[in-house]
C-alpha cells in the first residue's frame, strides 16, 4: 500500500465527525419458547416464534441481537440455550444472551450454545464480583452489564432488577461506575419507565450514563419511530440502540430505520439488502 | 463439484461452534481436530482463535502442531487464520511480552493504539462493525478472499491487538481506527488471514467464507 492510499484514508477518516458506527440491536424478550413484549416490562404479550423473528431481522440486516429471558431471574433458570443454538444454524451476527445467568458455568453453557456476549443485571447486583469473574474468565467484550433504570428524581435513576420488578435502592449512575470498574465491557441501559409505552428513549438516563464510563452503551426501552434513534446518539451519545416494539409489531423494518438514520448523517453500517 | 471440506483446528482456543455452523452453512463438510495427520491431510484448514497470543502458541507447540501448519504453508495448502489465528501467522507478538508466532507472514503485532490520531483516547478493544477498504490504490481484490466484496461493506471486529506485515503487498485490506489504518485482511500465497470475524459480519462475512471453502 502506498502513502497516498495511506494519506487518503487518514484524511477521510479525520473529515468524519463520529468514527463509530452507531449499531442497530433487535432486542427479543423472551418467555418460555416465545417472543413476548410489555410496557414497563410488565403486561407481558405474547408476540410469536422468537427465531422467526430474529431470522427476518438478520434478512434485514440488523447489526446484533439481544436475547433476555423476563422471567429467568423469577425462577432462577434460563430457556435460553436452545433457542440460541438454533439461532446460531442461520444467524450470523453478535448475540447477546441475559435473563437468569448467576454464575460463570452459566455464562460458560450460554457462550457454548452460541451466544458471544452474555447481559447480567439480578445476579450482578447481588454479587458484583460475578462481573469481575466473567469478565476474566472470557474477556470484557463478553460482559455486558445490563441495568434496569426507573427514575425518581431530577437526573436520579434507581437501578432495579427480576425485569423491573425489584427495586434495589442503588443509584444508576454509581452501579454503572462501579460496574465498569469491575470489568463490565458493555452497558446495556434499559429505561423501565419508557419501556413499551413509544414515547422515546429517555436521553436524559442515557447522556447520564454514557458520560461516566469509556465503554460502548447501549440504548433501550421507548423506540417508537425511527426520530428517536437519532436523538439518542446525538443527544444522549449511545453507541448503539435496542429496538423491540418498532420491529416485532412490524411499525418499520431494520432495513427503514438504516435508511432514515444514514438520510439523517448517523454513521451506520451501509448494507444492501435484497 | 464435490462437497467442499474444511479442517478446523481444534487447539482448545475459543468457542468453535459459530465458525463451524457459518462454515456448514456455506456447504462445508468441517472436521474439528487437533490431529496433524488429519491436518497434513486436509485440502483446506482454518486457524481459528480468540484470547491471548502467548497461550494460543503455547498450546500449538504443546499439541505439535507448529510445525504442522508451517507445513502447509510449504504445500501450499488454503490457510485462513481468523482474530487471533490471524496474528499468530505473523513473525511476533508484542502482547504481554514478545512471543514468537507462526512466522508465515513477515511482521508483528502490537497493540491497538488508546488514542485517535487527533490525540483523543479512544475505546480498546475494538468491537463494533467497520468499513473494508482495499490496501491497493487499484482497489482490486479479485484472487483474494475478498473477491465478493465491495470496498465499504462493513464486518464486525473485536480486537485488541493487530497484525502489522512487514511488506506492504501482503495486505489486502484495511479498515481505519480512531484515524489509524487496522490490518483487516493479509495474506501471502495460499495463507490469509483476517482480523474481523466472518462468521459474525452477516451475509459479508458468509462471502469471505464461500470464497475460502471453494479454493
Amino acid at each position: 500500500m502506498g502513502m497516498d492510499m495511506f494519506n487518503t484514508l487518514e484524511r477521510r477518516n479525520r473529515a468524519q465527525a463520529k468514527d463509530r458506527m452507531t449499531r442497530l440491536i433487535a432486542r427479543l424478550d423472551i418467555k418460555g419458547p416465545n417472543l413476548i413484549k410489555g410496557i414497563h416490562l410488565e403486561g407481558l404479550r405474547v408476540i410469536g416464534s422468537p427465531n422467526e423473528h430474529a431470522l427476518r431481522y438478520y434478512q434485514q440486516g440488523v447489526d446484533e441481537l439481544i436475547y433476555m429471558d423476563c422471567v429467568a431471574s423469577l425462577y432462577g433458570r434460563n430457556h435460553l440455550g436452545d433457542i440460541v443454538r438454533s439461532a446460531a444454524e442461520n444467524i450470523f451476527v453478535p448475540m447477546t444472551v441475559g435473563g437468569g445467568i448467576r454464575s460463570v458455568e452459566d455464562a460458560m453453557q450460554i457462550l457454548r450454545s452460541g451466544a458471544d456476549k452474555v447481559a447480567v443485571n439480578t445476579a450482578a447486583i447481588a454479587n458484583p464480583q460475578l462481573i469481575t469473574e466473567i469478565s476474566r474468565r472470557f474477556g470484557s467484550q463478553c460482559m455486558v452489564l445490563s441495568i434496569e433504570a426507573k427514575q425518581i428524581g431530577a437526573e436520579q435513576w434507581e437501578a432495579y432488577t427480576d425485569n423491573g420488578r425489584e427495586r434495589t435502592g442503588i443509584d444508576v449512575i454509581e452501579w454503572v461506575k462501579r460496574g465498569v470498574s469491575m470489568g463490565a465491557g458493555e452497558v446495556l441501559i434499559t429505561s423501565v419507565d419508557r419501556e413499551g409505552t413509544r414515547k422515546g428513549f429517555d436521553i436524559a438516563l442515557v447522556k447520564a450514563v454514557a458520560q461516566e464510563v469509556s465503554v460502548p452503551v447501549i440504548a433501550s426501552g421507548g423506540m417508537g419511530k425511527p426520530e428517536d434513534l437519532i436523538d439518542v446518539v446525538r443527544e444522549g451519545a449511545a453507541d448503539a440502540v435496542a429496538m423491540a416494539d418498532i420491529l416485532h409489531y412490524n411499525r418499520a423494518t431494520i432495513g427503514e430505520i438504516r435508511r432514515f438514520a444514514e438520510a439523517a448523517g448517523l454513521e451506520v453500517r451501509h448494507y444492501e439488502y435484497a | 463439484m464435490s462437497t467442499p471440506k474444511v479442517t478446523v483446528i481444534d487447539y482448545g482456543v475459543g468457542n468453535l461452534l459459530s465458525v463451524r455452523r457459518g462454515l456448514e452453512h456455506c456447504g462445508a463438510v468441517v472436521t474439528l481436530t487437533a490431529d496433524p495427520e488429519q491436518i497434513l491431510s486436509a485440502p483446506r484448514v482454518l486457524l481459528p482463535g480468540v484470547g491471548a497470543f502467548s497461550i494460543a502458541m503455547q498450546e500449538l507447540h504443546r499439541l505439535g502442531l507448529v510445525a504442522v501448519i508451517r507445513e502447509l504453508a510449504h504445500r501450499q495448502t488454503p490457510l485462513l487464520g481468523i482474530c487471533l489465528g490471524m496474528q499468530l501467522l505473523l513473525e511476533k507478538s508484542s502482547e504481554f511480552g514478545i512471543t514468537a508466532g507462526l512466522g508465515l507472514i513477515p511482521g508483528c503485532v502490537i497493540p491497538v493504539a488508546t488514542r485517535t490520531l487527533a490525540g483523543k483516547q479512544q475505546r480498546v478493544p475494538h468491537i463494533g462493525w467497520n468499513a473494508l477498504l482495499p490496501s491497493d490504490p487499484s482497489g482490486n481484490w479479485s484472487g483474494t478472499l475478498l473477491q465478493d466484496i465491495q470496498p465499504g461493506e462493513a464486518v464486525y471486529f473485536v480486537h485488541s491487538f493487530m497484525a502489522v506485515p512487514a511488506d506492504p503487498a501482503h495486505r489486502i485490506a484495511e479498515c481505519v481506527y480512531g484515524g489509524h489504518l487496522v490490518s483487516a485482511v493479509i495474506g501471502r500465497d495460499h495463507i490469509a488471514g483476517c482480523q474481523f470475524h466472518p462468521e459474525k459480519s452477516g451475509e459479508v462475512g458468509l462471502k469471505v467464507l464461500r470464497r475460502f471453502i471453494t479454493q
